[in-house]
């Protein structure tokens, strides 16, 4: 366990249904980012892109699953949605949000779906709707107190369901790659460095990469796919793509995953195959021996 | 899942990717793009750009900065261009004074010879020679007579030291800068004259831009730059010049309540709550716009209260109109759209709610409207340029406009959304090289339906130009009964859309003259001799449009001051009611069509 997983035990975070620490932490940034500085586009809009997502998602999980289904994922997709998407019209937040919830019901993979929703409704808007929505950006001030703000309580909630790794591991190589590119282009280091000071990283830090349904399993090759979407990150940064990160998960991430459903199906496959001649079976991705899990 | 689940789902998804494309088709934003043989008859009018002909051969240069801004010398200085409309020689027929912004530039004073041309006299009248790196350069001009001696003076702002200009006559000007006690220094970006405290002699405000201990030529430091995007408080201070009569002014505002360093870009003042007292709306770069609500003399911040000072964009227009023909003024401020990066949308605030005296509350229905979308908009102005009874809305845009091939969007957003210590660090911005930044932009003619919708004209009725717009003024310049428009283009022309409109529309139009004089000894009750303040509500058909002679609006800009209202097919009026700034209210029945009313405030 770590220091920060220990901390959040200590606050009693780790009794709490562990569903709810997202979408608690999502609040705080929310109220936070409101509060401080009036960042949303409108309540009214955030309200329709979460109403959107947790309809589209008691509706699809109810037909399509039989059951009513838990809303605490299509609580965080809706208000990532109504945080992330910057426009004055209305239709962009429930649009998005429908395709964020759509999505995960429509591309599976043995039963798992592989691309982060909210990251591909974003995606999707910001490609197909480019010439009325944005993505935040200079909406959260570029003071640090809500800043601070947020990664203490994102640290805390994200340690508790052991995943800061996965951030950490994000922010470390963002940093060394905005070095590089500032060699690369001469530009000053710490306008490479700008963008992860600005708010639309703390989302994208600390639910987007580090999403449970849709990062791989083993603690190591989630460090590795943070590194790499860190990694392609930077080369669309170097093509001057102003939503960068969001392409480079919207591609790292479903990858990571079919390689991840691919190796287990091998795995399945050896193990209900007969063993010939004593060869070990193919394993999944190795895991760790101890690992916290959510 | 059952087995014609996962189709449907396909199907369903398809269609939501599907969506954004048939908004854009069938969608109901308006925008003129078929092809109108006869903008005329299609529209009601066409603009034909005659500035050769008509002698105007201005051309903008843009100021040289110190060299530690090198790097980002285009963006830095991106600003200057400006246009002013003034009567110099009062002959009633209206000049144009234009401002250019590289050190050693000469500014340019275009007196209207009344045939169709212009004639170059700032040289003549010393109002040329006024930009160098030790005055600083000009930012724009407000024009108004002080004095009430029938002569409009010169309010030159600058980024650098602001100065005042007496005008003599019309035969040549006296600065009386000293006498005025303007400050040494200040990086100003917007003017404008009102009487705020209507004891008839007119007051001006001034709004700093960076802060009044920048000298952009000499930098001990390049931590200059906003300390935030959309949060910024490190801007320039603010002025208030309270007139004390006979050439003296005192500089109040602190004692009056404006206290802000805020970026400001635009200012206008207008009565918005009917208390007779102007109120003054200023459009802030880089953070919220602020509503100074006058109660009798002093002014008290309510843009939260009122809505407009919520959401932070980066303001760089302050107009207004009586959109809706309902009596009342919206306020259109515009901000930044680039497709895909960032969407602020320009704000066309519609009051909804306030009784006379009360706090209005507005609403944000520029989306509704049609007019939020502008690319990287500067400056804009209402007028009724087809003269169908509602006011349209020129827009002009583009910030740099460089090489076509290189964009500098990626580096600016990249560093616009960082912490405080790198945004505000001019050395931390990545070098502009000659890459565009929003540039080569499509104006927008925004022509009001009256039905609550505005249709972009402006490729169909002839302003097809791409230059980074500025300052843009209306005006009647050759006494037509129409509206004219004048832009100034930062590196580039001065450009003169002489308006073309389809007969059988009528209009009235409104000179007001306020009673006070030189002589007029203090405390009498009357108004302004420009009558800056002066509300005209025409009603006609069952319908009323209220316009108020305004000191400066837009950005960097100053319009006619003679009110137009254009009727359509109408054939009567039945009255105008006139407010004038000291309250005296005077009622005209069944104008005249067609002609140039001049008022004298009675007695």
């Amino acid at each position: 366990m770590t220091s920060i997983a220990r901390l959040g035990d200590a606050l009693g975070l780790s009794r709490l249904d562990k569903r709810y620490l997202a979408p608690v932490l999502v609040t705080i940034v929310l109220i936070v980012g409101q509060v401080t500085f009036g960042f949303l586009e409108s309540w009214s809009r955030t309200a329709l892109a979460i109403g959107t997502s947790i309809g589209m998602e008691l509706l699809l999980g109810r037909l399509l699953g039989g059951s009513w289904p838990h809303l605490a994922s299509a609580y965080v997709s809706g208000i990532s949605v109504g945080m992330l998407v910057r426009s004055p019209e209305f239709w962009p937040y429930a649009l998005c949000s429908a395709i964020s919830i759509t999505s995960k019901y429509l591309i599976r993979v043995d039963g798992r779906h592989i691309w982060n929703p909210s990251n591909l409704g974003i995606v999707a808007m910001l490609v197909l709707a480019a010439d009325t929505v944005a993505s935040l950006s200079v909406q959260w001030g570029n003071t640090l107190l809500p800043m601070i703000t947020v990664w203490v309580f994102g640290s805390v909630i994200i340690g508790t369901l052991g995943r800061f790794h996965i951030t950490a591991t994000y922010v470390l190589s963002f940093v060394a790659f905005a070095a590089l590119r500032a060699a690369i282009t001469g530009d000053p280091f710490l306008a490479e460095v700008a963008p992860i000071t600005g708010p639309m990283y703390q989302l994208f830090i600390f639910f987007m990469i580090t999403d449970p349904k849709t990062t791989v399993k083993p603690r190591w090759a989630q460090c590795l796919v943070a590194f790499l979407v860190a990694a392609v990150e930077a080369g669309f940064r170097l093509m001057q793509f102003v939503h960068a990160p969001y392409y480079s998960l919207f591609i790292v991430g479903p990858i990571a995953n079919l390689i991840e459903i691919a190796l287990t199906r091998r795995a399945a496959r050896a193990a209900a195959s007969p063993v010939l001649l004593g060869s070990p079976a193919v394993s999944p991705l190795p895991q760790e021996a101890t690992r916290v899990r959510s | 899942m059952k087995s014609y689940a996962r189709p449907l789902l396909a199907v369903l998804f398809v269609a939501l990717l599907a969506t954004p494309w048939l908004i854009r088709r069938y969608g109901s934003r308006a925008t003129a793009t078929a092809a109108a043989r006869d903008a005329r008859s299609s529209y009601g009018f066409r603009l034909v750009e005659s500035a050769k002909a008509a002698g105007l051969d201005f051309v903008h240069e843009a100021p040289t900065f110190d060299a530690k801004l090198a790097h980002i010398m285009p963006q830095v200085a991106s600003m200057g261009a400006a246009v002013a409309v003034v009567d110099v020689d009062a002959d009633g027929h209206a000049d144009l004074y234009v401002t250019s912004s590289r050190e050693g530039s000469r500014n340019r004073l275009y007196r209207n010879k009344g045939d169709g041309t212009f004639e170059e006299i700032a040289e003549r009248l010393g109002l040329a020679d006024l930009n160098g790196g030790r005055t600083g350069v000009s930012m724009g001009s407000a024009w108004a007579d002080y004095d009430n001696d029938g002569f409009d003076d010169l309010l030159l702002y600058r980024w650098g030291r602001p100065e005042l200009f007496h005008n003599d006559a019309g035969k040549g000007f006296t600065l009386v800068s000293e006498q005025a006690g303007l400050p040494a220094w200040a990086n100003i970006n917007s003017a404008i004259w009102f009487d705020f405290d209507r004891d008839g002699r007119l007051d001006f405000f001034m709004g700093g831009y960076y802060a009044e201990g920048v000298d952009l030529w000499k930098l001990p430091t390049t931590k200059i730059m906003p300390e935030s995007f959309e949060y910024a408080s490190n801007g320039g201070r603010k002025y208030l010049y309270r007139n004390l009569g006979g050439g003296r002014f005192e500089e109040v505002s602190a004692a009056r309540g404006l206290a802000s360093t805020r970026w400001a870009l635009a200012a206008v003042a207008g009565d918005l709550r009917g208390t007779g007292y102007p109120d003054l709306f200023i459009a802030n770069d880089y953070g919220v716009s602020e509503l100074f609500v006058n109660d009798g003399g002093r002014f008290r911040e309510v843009g939260r209260q009122t809505g407009v000072g919520y959401a932070p964009k980066s303001g760089m227009n302050a107009s207004l109109g009586d959109v809706l023909n309902q009596g009342r003024f919206a306020i259109y401020v515009s901000n930044i759209s680039e497709e895909g990066i960032l969407i602020q949308g320009n704000n066309l605030w519609v009051p909804s709610s306030g009784s006379t005296g009360a706090l209005p509350t507005y609403e944000n229905l520029a989306r509704a409207m049609n007019v939020d979308l502008g690319g990287w908009s500067f400056g804009a102005q209402f007028g009724d340029l087809n003269n169908d009874g509602f006011q349209d809305l020129y827009l002009v845009n583009g910030y740099v406009s460089a090489s076509r091939g290189e964009s500098y969007w990626y580096d600016y957003s990249k560093v616009a959304g960082g912490h405080e210590v790198v945004i505000s660090d001019a050395a931390n911005w990545p070098a502009m090289g000659t890459r565009s930044l929003a540039g080569y932009q499509p104006k927008r003619v925004w022509v009001n339906d009256g039905a609550g919708r505005f249709v972009d004209v402006a490729q169909m009725v002839g302003v097809t130009d791409r230059f980074d717009g500025r300052s843009v003024v209306l005006g009647d310049f050759a006494n037509r009964g129409v509206l004219d428009v004048v832009v100034a283009n930062q590196r580039g022309p001065l450009l003169y859309y002489r308006n073309d409109v389809a007969p059988g529309r009528s209009y009235v139009a409104f000179e007001l003259e306020g009673a006070c004089r030189p002589d007029t000894p203090a405390g009498t009750r009357c108004s302004n001799r420009n009558a800056i303040g002066a509300q005209v509500t025409l009603h006609w058909d069952g319908q009323q449009q209220v316009q108020e002679v305004f000191g400066g609006s837009g950005f960097c800009a100053q319009n006619q001051r003679r009110l137009h209202f254009g009727l359509g097919a109408a054939t009567r009026v039945d009255k105008a009611v006139v407010r004038w700034p000291s309250g005296k209210m005077q009622e005209i029945p069944s104008p005249a069509l067609d002609r140039v009313h001049v008022l004298k405030e009675p007695a």
